[in-house]
């Protein structure tokens, strides 16, 4: 901290603009969460069967592959902001910075993973030979 | 002058705090959340990869979890079980949160009945959700 005018002692300290972001978005995808996981139960509840074939020829609707996908998207992103508090919270200095890279990787290679496949499947409905 | 030590009062620790719904749901909102989001996130996501693989690969991940007739074995059990209840207490202690983030429930009858409520609703709808499932189909 200078020793200059009293602006120049404050400016800069302060807020970093977006300390709303996180907490509104972390509400943002609860209602979402809440919808979409709510249908996810129901759907997965509601399947005749677990086998690949039921499955597959579930995915193969686009009225799963759709909401599906906005689920998986939805979820990890709140679960992004959730692991980023958590990393906050409880590791520190250099732990911390390794941890949140690690978070990240997980996170968005889980993402394309999971939309690479409900996509896969989506698009491939009926054409996979057993 | 300041050679003894002096007998300070500590300030209270976590150890002396006396456990409440409050504190319960709080922590398990916590640990439910990030467990979702590490084991969930690992198993759903190897589920989808492996149905988009093909029904070897799918046959293999449901082979860890189920038995040579189709039923659940005991990791079975316990994965399903255990995520969908840390999914009906997260859900619902996130919606508690919702009304607390308004600036309702925090008067202290109300506020431990929403606790006690999550931890009741969790288990209803864990229950009702496998009891449809396993027999009510």
């Amino acid at each position: 901290m200078g020793s200059g005018s009293s602006i120049g002692r404050v400016r800069g300290l302060g807020s970093a603009k977006e300390g709303a972001h996180h907490w509104w978005n972390q509400r943002l995808t609860a209602g979402s969460n809440l919808l979409l996981t709510l249908w996810f139960l129901v759907s997965v509840a509601l399947l005749p069967a677990y086998d690949w074939a039921t499955v597959s020829a579930w995915l193969g609707s686009a009225w799963a592959a759709v909401p599906l996908a906005l689920m998986l998207l939805s979820v990890l992103y709140h679960a992004r902001l959730g692991l980023q508090v958590v990393i906050e919270d409880y590791a520190h200095a250099e732990t911390r910075v390794v941890l949140m890279v690690l978070m990240h990787f997980f996170i968005v290679g889980a993402g394309a993973v999971a939309l690479f496949s409900i996509l896969k499947l989506a698009f491939t409905a009926g054409a996979i030979v057993p | 002058m300041a050679t003894k030590p002096v007998q300070r009062p500590l300030s209270p620790h976590l150890g002396i705090y006396k456990w409440g719904p409050a504190m319960l749901v709080s922590i398990l909102h916590r640990a439910t959340g990030d467990g979702m989001a590490l084991v969930g996130t690992f198993l759903v996501v190897a589920w989808l990869a492996c149905a988009a693989a093909g029904p070897d690969a799918y046959a293999a991940f449901m082979g860890w979890f189920t038995q040579a007739d189709g039923g659940l074995n005991p990791l079975g059990y316990l994965v399903g079980i255990g995520l969908t209840w840390s999914l009906f207490q997260h859900m619902a202690s996130g919606v508690r949160h919702l009304f607390l983030d308004v600036g309702a429930g925090y008067e202290l009858r109300v506020n431990r009945q929403g606790a006690v409520a999550t931890i009741a609703f969790s288990a209803v709808a864990t229950i009702a959700f496998w009891a449809f499932v396993l027999v009510g189909k």
